[in-house]
């Protein structure tokens, strides 16, 4: 074990998969000597060479468009999108093509893509630099969309990432790489060194795709979260004494719908929590899954908790960021419905 | 099936990956570079066929020599008084990015770009263009807003997110918006606004106006498919507007072999459009305003489009998050061979007798200190770092131009947040 933050988890996993299969190149703007702007990829060219880990122009379509090219070879390439609010201009390359090549192709060109991308508000990046855009690939069929809260979770998944033969859109809650986000914006940020999360095994782990973690037992409502909002959820749940259970997601498709259900059936009451902008958000479809599979088991209206319906505004980050009191706002009308 | 045939590629295939002639720890080398004497490369006239002047972008068009002379037929001849004034804003600039940079690293602001040693590339194409005409710029033209006459204290209102921000804090530090000074909205997205100004120009075409855009992008940017839809639609409809590339070798910390630098120019990319390619010293305010003017001219005169590749350095860090001590040679900046831009226009200027060392040392000074006193008003009005926002209902306006249900709705919800946290 060692101890890690979320960027030397994610490191830690790119080293030992790349030393595992040289079928691996991990490739993205920066990526290569520099090592990536937030340092995710730094040494994987030292060690591995120029050929499995180097720059690219600044062209996302591009990136995306070579990947799909590298995997019909029979590569695992690993991207990265430096920001997720510049993955837009390889939609098309995600959406029409790596999403839908095995289909189309009948299983001749599966699509063993990973694309990591930072993602998420609370660095006053404006709105640029901000953005949740996981729901538009979790619409996408033929995708996997992967979010990580933890060091230890973030190396587990992203080797199953990485070893998953479908394309997989790896987001990275960039607020908490190095140390965990509460959502007291005021307080002073404390590193993951003090959470035991960060207690990493220094070897290959998996944590399968498509399955929650229970963060926090509780009986009178159900958190669903992922990514920052995961420690949000629990913090505020502690501040406000409300027990709550937190259920991190870690992967939104496939979502893991039995832990969902098994607890939404215990504690009756399901409150869903994201960053992304409300409408349409995954919130959207996770409402609609409880109410589906649960309703009979309901005592309240399914409350959603998530960012604006605007752009993430720069200076007035903190009001648009679901927070605690936003959450705990939401708290009180759903035990009191 | 038969046997895979024996191929003739023998050896091996193998990757080429660009790597730049230094990296931290090496000796900065620019013997790659190429310096034409100023005064060498040709000046076609503005109405040459793109073709017939293919050779333009493998030159470099330079006024400037290193005697501080302007010769050559690029020479734009410009008054003394309008090379003063190019010098003023050019020094205006470099002390409005200080100010910034340090009031980022004071925590007053969360980010901050400057442009030192590019200040020409945005000063020298103002000075050339009409007022009127349209700006599509990224964040390292703030020179040409600085000599269109934008009141800087509105920009550090921008870069502060104060109350006095004209974008009401919505937008990152240095994406200045402004219709009045025909400056579009600066897009943190690379290479959005490339065919956008394309699009203007055609607007301007189709309705036959006498304006013209002008777009500029970086190097690395260039790689983006929207400066190659912008090449091809410009191409097509002989769009009157000027594409520049501000080659400043470095895009973070990519040099630009990375973005297809080593094989040929950034120029050398009109030709395959067929649009006309100009490459010029981007350090010489000169040469900017000479080529500058020259494609303004094509565009007026409805010959289409023209590409200038700005050949100049990135003489700091990226931005205030970045460290280029950890990519590139620490002394990579003196090593540069095309100089300083406000160094090459002083000397000009004493070397035409209009100007000396004194009085240069004297408008450094009084522009600190104006600049200085602009902050302070501006500080008055708040900082990012002391939280003296907008009002939070600012956040749900101009979503859309009439305020839908939901929007209503949150906003409310966002009052009664402020209400609750009160309590
Ligand atoms: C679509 C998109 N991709 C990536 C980025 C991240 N990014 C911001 S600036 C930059 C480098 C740009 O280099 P260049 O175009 O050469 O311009 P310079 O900053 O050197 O002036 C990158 C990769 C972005 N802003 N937009």
């Amino acid at each position: 074990m060692s101890t890690m933050n979320m960027i030397e988890a994610l490191n830690s996993a790119h080293q030992i998969v790349m030393e595992r299969d040289d079928n691996v190149v991990t490739l993205g703007e920066d990526v290569g000597y520099f090592g990536g702007v937030f340092r995710v990829t730094a040494g994987l060219q030292k060690r591995f060479g120029k050929h499995r880990a180097f720059d690219t122009p600044i062209a996302e379509s591009g990136i995306v468009g070579a990947c799909v090219g590298m995997a019909a070879y029979g590569l695992r390439p690993v991207a990265e999108i430096q920001f997720a609010d510049y993955i837009y201009p390889a939609i098309d390359q995600i959406v029409s093509e790596a999403a839908r090549l095995r289909y189309r192709s009948s299983g001749d060109w599966p699509m063993p893509i990973t694309i990591r991308s930072p993602y998420g508000g609370g660095i006053f990046g404006g709105q640029t630099h901000s953005q949740s855009p996981e729901a538009l690939f979790a619409h996408v069929a033929g995708l996997k969309t992967v979010i990580p809260s933890t060091p230890y979770d973030a190396k587990g998944l992203l080797i199953a990432a990485i070893e998953d033969n479908d394309p997989v859109v790896f987001f990275e809650p960039k607020r908490i790489y190095n140390g965990p986000f509460e959502g007291f914006y005021d307080r002073p940020a404390s590193p993951w060194s003090k959470h035991p999360a960060s207690d990493v095994p220094e070897g290959y782990y998996a944590i399968p795709l498509g399955k929650a973690a229970v963060v926090r037992p509780g009986e009178a409502v159900t958190v669903l979260a992922y990514g920052t909002m995961v420690h949000v959820a629990r913090a505020t749940a502690e501040h406000l004494g409300v027990d709550a259970e937190v259920i991190d997601l870690r992967t939104i498709v496939p979502v893991d719908i039995e832990t969902i259900e098994e607890s939404v059936k215990k504690t009756g009451r399901c409150l869903v929590l994201h960053e992304a902008t409300r409408t349409a958000g995954f919130g959207a479809e996770l409402a609609a899954l409880v109410q589906e599979r649960c309703f009979y088991h309901l005592e309240a209206p399914v409350e959603r908790v998530t960012g604006w319906d605007t752009p993430y505004p720069h200076s007035l980050e903190w009001a648009y960021f679901p927070g605690p009191v936003r959450l705990g706002l939401a708290f009180k009308k759903i035990l009191e419905a | 099936m038969p046997d895979a045939p024996e191929r003739a590629n023998r050896p091996a295939l193998s990757l080429h990956v660009p790597e730049p002639p230094g990296r931290p720890g090496d000796a900065p080398d620019f013997s790659h570079v190429q310096v034409l004497p100023a005064g060498a490369t040709p000046r076609p006239d503005s109405a040459t066929p793109a073709r017939a002047m293919a050779d333009m972008v493998y030159g470099l068009v330079r006024v400037l020599n290193d005697a501080g002379d302007a010769v050559g037929p690029w020479n734009p001849r410009l008054s003394p008084e309008t090379l003063l004034a190019m010098l003023r804003v050019m020094v205006t600039t470099r002390v409005y990015d200080d100010r910034m940079f340090r009031a980022q690293r004071q925590g007053k602001t969360s980010f901050y770009i400057k442009s030192t040693g590019e200040e020409a590339v945005a000063v020298g194409a103002a000075f050339a263009m009409q007022p009127d005409d349209m700006c599509f710029p990224i964040y390292r033209q703030q020179g040409l807003l600085i000599a269109r006459g934008y009141p800087l204290r509105l920009m550090m209102n921008q870069v502060y997110s104060n109350r006095g921000d004209p974008l009401h804090g919505r937008q990152l530090p240095i994406m200045y918006s402004s219709k009045e000074f025909h400056w579009f909205s600066i897009s943190g997205n690379l290479g959005t606004q490339v065919p956008q100004a394309v699009g203007w120009a055609m607007a301007s075409a189709i309705k036959n106006d006498s304006r013209i855009a002008a777009t500029w992008t970086g190097e690395g940017a260039t790689a983006e498919g929207d400066f190659h839809h912008a090449c091809t639609f410009a191409s097509v409809y002989r769009a009157p507007v000027i594409l520049n590339v501000v080659n400043n070798q470095w895009a973070i910390s990519s040099f630009q072999g990375i973005a297809g630098g080593e094989q040929t120019t950034f120029a050398a990319r009109a030709l395959g459009y067929g649009i006309a390619g100009l490459r010029i010293d981007g350090n010489d305010i000169l040469a900017v305003h000479a080529a500058t003017a020259w494609a303004a001219d094509r565009a007026r005169a409805n010959l289409g489009p023209t590409i200038i590749e700005h050949f100049t350095y990135r003489a700091e860090s990226h931005s205030t998050s970045d460290d280029p001590g950890a990519y590139r040679p620490a002394k990579e900046g003196e090593a540069w061979p095309l100089g300083d831009p406000i160094e090459r226009l002083k000397r000009h200027l004493i070397r035409l007798g209009a100007w000396d060392e004194e009085r240069h040392a004297a408008l450094q000074a009084e522009t600190i200190d104006a600049v200085r006193a602009v902050q302070r008003e501006a500080e008055k009005l708040g900082t990012l770092g002391d939280q003296t926002f907008h009002d939070i209902g600012t956040m749900f306006e101009d979503v859309y131009e009439q305020m839908p249900w939901h929007l209503a709705e949150q906003r409310a919800q966002s009052a009664a947040e402020v209400e609750a946290a009160r309590s």
